[in-house]
């Protein structure tokens, strides 16, 4: 009961004084605010930018390889250099039973600027014949009401089209392309299903959503291509990529009749190998960004510790009545602590409460272009509340000392200060 | 008990000040006894050393040597929690000036000693309300100081001073800041304190202040010179 009664009275004695300092108590209350926002928003960005990143790397195609055909650059079994080099239907069979690491694998014919239409409209588009497979592999997902390409679509040959996200727009607007009859290069297919909408960060025959998908199989019987432009496989979990690269050259160069080490023959474009490379560059990226936000909080403790510590210089007089009114030592210093801890935490929590307010506000907001690799910033809950801890501490300390130093020594000469 | 039952027992008080090298030496050897109910002037010109002494007796410094017994204990043996609590409740200190927290009211400035005591609320209250009629700011309560005159503020201090009945109430030039009006009425408010039975002592540069004393102390060069009582001067040998 006693306890709780001299804890009212501390409390009575402290709020009376916040009121009297409504000023100070601002801006040291302002400056943890703005050290918490700074370094809470700049670690949220940096989530967001990576989870972006990563994003839009899924959306091209998570671990995957895309190889093209080359041309010999050394003459090899009495053949000469220069010849070109082709991929064949049939060495789809050829690498996936010769080359152990490979798991899905998708040929890929191109024909650029074929015309596509629905009803009055034509466009100029990219079209492309693939496997199955390449729907999971490239991230060729559906939107609701389709489908990709499936097996029975190839093996009978089927007049089905998968079209980019933007090539619907364009030919139907807001009409619901799936189940509708579109004519290609003036033979009729159904649409079966549209891109959905994502971000890529990579392409090499332009973005997904610019060109339309049918199966090889009917890509072959309508244009009689009878090379693929360019194969991507996947690998099984723990291979090495480089590795399979090798065996692609032995594999392909004992077909072909190349030499296994003519680097000229394959091309490759590693998106494992580049997906390493980028986590690497990101985890540089959030080095940088922790530094950064290391001498943010410095700066912030700093002006925390600046505030407290001349705060309590001024009030030395002040200690020095109360104590000649005959005020505690501990009382005094109690006080101050109080006071500090208090702005800390309202600091601290109109600092959190922001931030989590302006990446709200940045979910809202619609993102194009280089904007869009923002993405949705996330306040990482263990850097805000650590933040807030350390600039509590630092002003805790900053407080402490000057007022155990002004209530240690005689009231006199606590009176005494000017 | 260990004197002769006066409230304030100095003897051969001493107190030095180093800053850097040098040594002044603010009091060099007082011997004072001050008993219940007196009312004693302290005189003396600037430096003199009486603001020191007067210091020392309100505990809020200590002496570099020399005993002091208040009430009956030496101050000596305390420690820095019994100090406080001396200070609060058997000392009641006036300085000349005010030494009002600004941003506290009338009420809160006179009830800081009944918080740091821990006297309940509704005790305060009252007990803040008497101390301020007394003085006569009774309707001034709700003000800030920055409201009210020097006198009014010292007024202020004074129901501060008495708001845990303190045995002695300890002036350091009260009057210092205030014009001759104010400053008389705050003598006749130190002497009613007196009439009813409260040790009273002031430093003061006013003659007819002085003059108002029972006794007057004249301190010079750290040692008491003069000791006068109702106008009959005695000439006090220095304490070796």
């Amino acid at each position: 009961m006693l306890v709780f009664y001299k804890i009212t009275l501390f409390l009575k004695l402290i709020g009376r004084e916040f009121k009297a300092q409504k000023l100070r108590m601002a801006l040291t209350i302002l400056a943890i605010t703005w050290g918490t926002i700074s370094i809470t928003l700049l670690m949220a960005f940096s989530v967001g930018i990576e989870r972006q990143m990563a994003k839009a790397t899924a959306g091209f195609g998570k671990g995957i390889v895309v190889m093209w055909p080359g041309s010999t650059s050394i003459p090899y079994q009495g053949l000469p250099q220069g010849r070109r080099v082709v991929f064949r239907p049939e060495d789809r069979d050829l690498i996936l039973e010769r080359v152990a690491g490979i798991d899905q694998l998708s040929g890929e014919y191109l024909r650029w600027g074929i015309g596509i239409e629905y009803g009055k409209k034509t466009v100029n588009k990219l079209v492309s014949g693939v496997y199955p497979e390449f729907g999971e592999m490239r991230a060729h997902y559906p939107q609701q009401g389709g489908r990709f390409i499936d097996k029975v679509d190839f093996d009978v040959k089927r007049r089905v089209v998968f079209m980019g996200s933007k090539v619907a727009e364009e030919l139907f607007g807001k009409e619901d392309p799936v189940g509708k009859m579109i004519m290609i290069n003036n033979i009729p297919f159904t649409v079966i299903g549209v891109l959905i909408k994502k971000m890529q960060d990579s392409s090499y025959h332009g973005p997904d959503e610019d060109y339309v998908v049918i199966p090889a199989s009917t890509f072959v019987m309508i244009f009689g291509d009878p090379y693929f432009d360019d194969i991507v496989y996947t690998l099984k979990p723990n291979v090495d990529s480089k590795a399979v690269e090798q065996d692609l050259f032995r594999v392909m160069g004992a077909k072909y009749r190349f030499d296994p080490k003519d680097s000229h023959t394959l091309w490759f474009w590693d998106l494992i190998e580049q997906a390493e490379m980028s986590r690497k560059v990101f985890l540089g990226i959030n080095i940088f960004m922790w530094f950064i936000g290391g001498m943010t909080l410095v700066i912030a403790g700093v002006g925390v510790a600046n505030i407290m510590y001349v705060a309590i210089r001024e009030r030395t007089r002040e200690i020095g009545t109360k104590m000649a009114l005959g005020a505690q030592k501990r009382i005094i210093i109690l006080q101050f602590m109080t006071e500090a801890m208090f702005i800390a935490l309202v600091g601290g929590m109109i600092g959190i409460v922001a931030s989590l307010a302006v990446t709200r506000i940045f979910w809202l907001i619609p993102m194009e272009g280089a904007m869009e690799f923002l993405g949705k910033p996330l306040v990482n809950w263990p850097v805000a509340i650590s933040t807030v801890a350390t600039l509590s501490v630092i002003g805790f300390l900053a407080g402490f000392f000057p007022a155990r130093k002004a209530a240690s020594i005689n009231p006199v000469e606590a009176l005494r200060y000017e | 008990m260990t004197n002769n039952g006066c409230l304030i027992s100095m003897k051969d008080i001493k107190k030095v000040y180093k800053s850097g090298k040098v040594h002044v030496e603010a009091l060099r050897g007082v011997s004072l006894d001050v008993g219940r109910g007196e009312f004693l002037a302290i005189i003396g010109p600037s430096g003199s050393g009486k603001s020191t002494l007067m210091n020392i007796m309100g505990c809020l410094d200590m002496p570099s040597s020399g005993s002091y017994d208040l009430d009956g204990h030496p101050v000596a043996d305390m420690g820095i929690h019994q100090l406080a609590s001396i200070r609060n409740r058997k000392i009641g200190f006036i300085f000349q000036s005010f030494n009002l927290l600004a941003y506290a009211t009338t009420f809160e400035n006179v009830e800081l000693p009944l918080i740091f005591a821990g006297k309940p609320g509704a005790f305060r209250k009252q007990k803040v309300m008497e101390c301020l009629s007394r003085v006569g700011l009774a309707d001034w309560a709700e003000h800030k100081p920055t409201e009210l005159s020097g006198g009014q503020m010292q007024r202020v201090a004074i129901a501060r001073a008495l708001a845990n009945d303190p045995d002695i109430i300890l002036a350091d030039e009260p009057t210092g800041n205030l014009d001759s009006k104010s400053g008389s009425e705050i003598i006749d408010l130190f002497e009613e304190l007196n009439r009813a039975g409260r040790s009273v002592v002031t430093i003061t540069h006013d003659m007819t202040i002085a003059a108002r004393c029972h006794r007057i102390i004249k301190i010079m060069d750290g040692v008491i010179e003069m000791e006068s009582r109702n106008g009959h001067n005695k000439n006090v040998s220095i304490s070796a």
